[in-house]
C-alpha cells in the first residue's frame, strides 16, 4: 500500500512495462537483448503480483511468494538461456537470430 | 477297380519337370534327356495296364463300361456346388491317356535327337513335361472346372513352347497370338461353366451328365433370347473348345504356332491339344445331346464341316510343309467335330461319337508320324520350304516309307488305320445329311491330294543340289518314327466301337462297303491327281494355278483371314475403341487426380513462408494470437 498512489496507475505502469518487454522481444535481433526483453516482461508480471496481493487482499501472502518464486525460475531459465547462446554462439560466432533461420520450410 | 495308382501318371511329368526346371543348369542334357524319357515311360506303362484292366479286366458291369473317380473337395462353395481335384476313368478318358502318352514318350525319345546340340536342351524337356502333366490333368478331370484349369494349364505350355526359339521375332509373334486367340476362347469357356454352375449348381461330370439327371431333364426351365440358358452356356464352352481346336474362324493361331520346335508341333498342335476341344465336347456329350434336342451338335457339327473343307483348300496352296500339315490337322479336327455333330447316343445310333473318338486316336498317330518326319527332312535339309527339297527318297530311306504310311493312313487308304476310322465317320454324316456326307467325302480327296502333292514334293521330284549333302536321322529319331508307322497300321483293327461309344454299351460296327468303296476311290483320285502333278517335275500345277489366278492368290494367302483380324483389331477396335477409351482415361480420370495433387502442391507453395524460421515472426504471431484470445475472454464472452 503506497500512499497517494491507486491500484490503476501502478497497473498502467506494469502494462507500459510489459509492451516494452514485448515490444523489445519482437524488434531485438541480438539474443542477448531479446534475453532481456524476457526479463522485462516477467519484472511487470512480478509487480503486478506483489501489487495485487497487497491492494486487494491485504492480509493474505501468496501473491508475494509467488512472486519470489517467478524470480527463482527466471534466474534459472535466464542461467539457461545463456548457455544455450554461448553454445549457439560456439557454433555459428554470432548471437544473431538471423543467422538462425535454418529451420524453416 | 482300384484307381489309387492312376494318380501317377500326371504326378511323374510333374516331378520331373520340377527337377528339370529346378536343376536347369546343373544337370547335362545327356542325363535331363532320359530322365525325361524315363519318367515318360513310366507314365505310359501306367496308362496302357490302366486300360488293359479297365478294358478287359474290371470295368465291365453288366456290359455297361463303368465310369470310376477318386476326387478330393478342393474349394466348396455350396453343398453341391464345389471345384473338386481328382481322376475320372471312363473309355474316352482311359483313351486319351494312351494318346497322349504313346505320342508324348515317342515326341521324348525324338527330341534327344532332334534337339541334340541346343543350348536350352534341358528347358526343352522340363516344359514338356509340364505339358504332358497338364495334358493328363485335363483328361483326367472329374469337372468342368478341375478341366478349366489343366486347360489354362496346356495354353501356357503351348506358349512357352511356341516361343521356345525365343530369339526369333517370329517366334515370339506367334507364341503371342496362339495365347490370346485361345484365351479369347476360353473367356466364353469360362462364362459357359458359370452359368452351368449357376443354373444346375453343380459342375461334376457324372452329375451333369447323366441322362436322368436334373441338370438334363430341367434344360428347358430357364430360357434367355429363345434358347435354354443350358444351350447358350454349351454354346459358350463350344467357343472355347473351337479356340482350343483351331475350328473357324479362331484357327488363325495354329498355322503360326509351326514356329515352334517340330517335336512341339507334334505332340501339342497335331495329337493331343488340338483335340482338346474335340474331347471337351465329348466329355459333355449327353448334355451336348439332350438339352434343346441336339441343337448346339448342329452347331458343331457345321462349324466343323466348314473348318475341314476351308482348311482342306488352304493346305493344298500352301508351301511350308510344316503349315501344310498345320491345316490338315485343322481340317482332320473339323472332321471330328463333324463326327460328333451327327451322331446320336443310343447304340448304332452313336456311331459319330464312337467315330470321333476313332478319328482321334487314329489321327493322333498318323499326324504325330507326319509331323516327326516333317521334322527328320527339316532336320536334313534346313528348309521348311518345299522348294528347298525333292528327290529325298534316296538320301532317307527310312523317312521315306514312314511318310509315305502315314499319309497312306491319313488319305484313306486300307487297310490303313485312317481308312477305318474316316469310314465310320462317313457313315454317320450319310445317316444323318447329305450335305454333309457331300464335304466330308470332297475333304477326303482334297486331303489324299495335298498329303501326296507333300509326299512327292519332299522325296520325290525334281532333284535339288543340296549345300550339304542330307543324310538320314539318327536312330533317337527313326525308332519313334519306326514305332509311330507300325502304330498307323495297326490301330486301326481295334473294334473301337465295342469299347468306347456315348451310352457306354458297346456295339459292332459293321463296314459300309458302299460308303468306304467311295471314300476310298476319291482317296485314290487325289492320289493320281497328285502323282500327275507332282511326282514328275513339270509345270502342270504351275500352268493350274495361273488358270484359278484370283482364287490360288486368296488360297494362298489364307483367304486373307489374318489381314482381316489385323484390319478389326489394330483399325478398328485399337483405333475406334481402344484409343478414345485411352485418351478418356488418361486426361478425365488421372487428369482429376493429378489436378487434385497440383492444387495442393500450390496452395502449399503459397503458404509455406509463414514457416519462416524467423523467431520474432513466430513471437508476433504468439502474442497476436494472445491478445485476439484477451479480446475475446475480456470483451465478447460476458455472458
Amino acid at each position: 500500500m503506497i500512499p497517494g498512489i491507486s491500484i490503476t496507475e501502478i497497473l498502467t505502469l506494469t502494462s507500459i512495462l510489459f509492451f516494452i518487454g514485448i515490444y523489445g522481444f519482437i524488434t531485438r535481433t541480438n539474443l542477448i537483448s531479446m534475453l532481456i526483453s524476457v526479463e522485462i516482461i516477467l519484472n511487470s508480471t512480478v509487480i503486478n503480483f506483489v501489487i495485487i496481493n497487497k491492494y486487494l487482499y491485504p492480509e493474505l501472502l501468496q501473491g508475494v511468494v509467488y512472486s519470489l518464486f517467478i524470480i527463482a525460475v527466471a534466474a534459472a531459465e535466464t542461467a539457461l538461456a545463456v548457455a544455450i547462446i554461448i553454445n549457439l554462439y560456439k557454433q555459428i560466432s554470432s548471437v544473431d537470430v538471423k543467422e538462425t533461420e535454418t529451420l524453416k520450410y | 477297380m482300384n484307381i489309387s495308382y492312376l494318380f501317377l501318371i500326371p504326378i511323374i511329368p510333374l516331378v520331373v519337370f520340377l527337377v528339370l526346371g529346378i536343376f536347369n543348369k546343373k544337370i547335362k542334357p545327356a542325363v535331363s534327356g532320359w530322365i525325361g524319357v524315363a519318367g515318360l515311360a513310366t507314365s505310359t506303362i501306367l496308362s496302357f495296364y490302366a486300360a488293359f484292366q479297365y478294358f478287359f479286366v474290371t470295368g465291365k458291369l453288366d456290359g455297361a463300361y463303368q465310369t470310376f473317380t477318386k476326387k478330393t473337395v478342393w474349394l466348396n462353395f455350396t453343398d453341391t456346388l464345389h471345384i473338386d481335384l481328382g481322376i475320372l476313368i471312363d473309355p474316352i478318358s482311359i483313351m486319351m491317356l494312351i494318346v497322349v502318352s504313346t505320342i508324348s514318350l515317342m515326341v521324348h525319345i525324338y527330341s534327344r535327337g532332334y534337339m541334340k546340340e541346343d543350348p536350352g536342351y534341358t528347358k526343352f524337356f522340363a516344359f514338356l513335361s509340364l505339358f504332358t502333366f497338364s495334358m493328363y490333368g485335363l483328361v483326367l478331370a472329374t469337372n468342368l472346372f478341375q478341366i478349366y484349369i489343366f486347360w489354362e494349364l496346356v495354353g501356357v505350355s503351348s506358349f512357352l513352347l511356341i516361343g521356345y526359339y525365343y530369339t526369333k521375332n517370329s517366334a515370339v509373334a506367334a507364341a503371342k497370338k496362339a495365347f490370346i486367340v485361345t484365351r479369347f476362347a476360353d473367356f466364353g469357356f469360362l462364362i459357359g461353366i458359370l452359368i452351368i454352375g449357376f443354373y444346375t449348381g453343380t459342375w461334376d461330370f457324372e452329375t451333369l451328365n447323366n441322362p436322368e439327371g436334373a441338370a438334363i431333364a430341367n434344360w428347358a426351365s430357364t430360357s434367355f433370347m429363345g434358347l435354354s440358358v443350358l444351350t447358350w452356356a454349351l454354346i459358350l464352352i463350344f467357343i472355347g473348345g473351337a479356340g482350343k481346336s483351331a475350328m473357324f474362324p479362331l484357327h488363325i493361331w495354329l498355322p503360326d504356332a509351326m514356329e515352334g520346335p517340330t517335336p512341339v508341333s507334334a505332340l501339342i498342335h497335331a495329337a493331343t491339344m488340338v483335340v482338346a476341344g474335340v474331347y471337351l465336347v465329348a466329355r459333355l456329350f449327353p448334355m451336348y445331346y439332350f438339352v434343346e434336342e441336339g441343337f448346339v451338335l448342329n452347331i458343331v457339327a457345321y462349324v466343323g464341316a466348314f473348318s475341314s473343307l476351308f482348311a482342306a483348300i488352304i493346305a493344298i496352296t500352301q508351301t511350308d510343309i510344316k503349315r501344310v500339315l498345320a491345316f490338315s490337322t485343322m481340317s482332320q479336327i473339323g472332321y471330328m467335330m463333324m463326327a460328333l455333330g451327327v451322331s446320336g447316343y443310343d447304340g448304332h445310333e452313336g456311331v459319330g461319337y464312337m467315330a470321333s473318338m476313332f478319328h482321334l486316336f487314329t489321327h493322333a498317330m498318323f499326324k504325330a508320324l507326319l509331323f516327326l518326319g516333317a521334322g527328320s527332312v527339316i532336320h536334313a535339309v534346313h528348309s521348311n520350304y518345299l522348294k528347298d527339297m525333292g528327290g529325298l527318297r534316296k538320301h532317307m530311306p527310312i523317312t521315306n516309307i514312314t511318310f509315305l504310311i502315314a499319309a497312306l493312313a491319313i488319305a484313306g487308304v486300307p487297310p490303313l488305320a485312317g481308312f477305318w476310322s474316316k469310314d465310320e465317320i462317313l457313315v454317320a454324316a450319310f445317316e444323318n445329311s447329305q450335305f454333309l456326307y457331300s464335304i466330308g467325302i470332297l475333304v477326303a480327296g482334297l486331303t489324299a491330294f495335298y498329303m501326296f502333292r507333300l509326299y512327292f514334293g519332299i522325296f520325290w521330284g525334281k532333284e535339288t543340289n543340296y549345300a550339304h549333302k542330307p543324310k538320314e536321322s539318327p536312330r533317337s529319331m527313326t525308332i519313334p518314327l519306326v514305332i509311330l508307322a507300325i502304330f498307323s497300321i495297326v490301330v486301326g483293327f481295334i473294334p473301337f466301337s465295342e469299347y468306347v461309344t456315348a451310352d457306354k454299351l458297346g456295339f459292332v460296327a459293321h463296314l459300309n462297303y458302299p460308303l468306304a468303296a467311295t471314300a476310298v476311290l476319291i482317296g485314290l483320285i487325289g492320289i493320281i491327281f497328285a502323282w500327275i502333278f507332282y511326282k514328275k517335275e513339270n509345270d502342270l500345277a504351275e500352268r493350274f494355278a495361273n488358270a484359278f489366278g484370283i482364287f490360288y492368290r486368296w488360297t494362298s494367302n489364307k483367304f486373307y483371314f489374318d489381314e482381316l483380324y489385323l484390319f478389326i483389331t489394330r483399325k478398328l477396335i485399337f483405333k475406334r475403341i481402344s484409343a478414345p477409351i485411352a485418351y478418356f482415361d488418361k486426361k478425365f480420370v488421372d487428369g482429376t487426380m493429378e489436378g487434385i495433387g497440383n492444387k495442393t502442391l500450390v496452395v502449399a507453395n503459397k503458404i509455406k513462408g509463414i514457416q519462416s524460421g524467423k523467431v520474432q515472426d513466430y513471437a508476433f504471431g504468439f502474442i497476436s494470437g494472445v491478445v485476439v484470445l484477451a479480446i475475446v475472454f475480456i470483451y465478447l464472452w460476458t455472458n
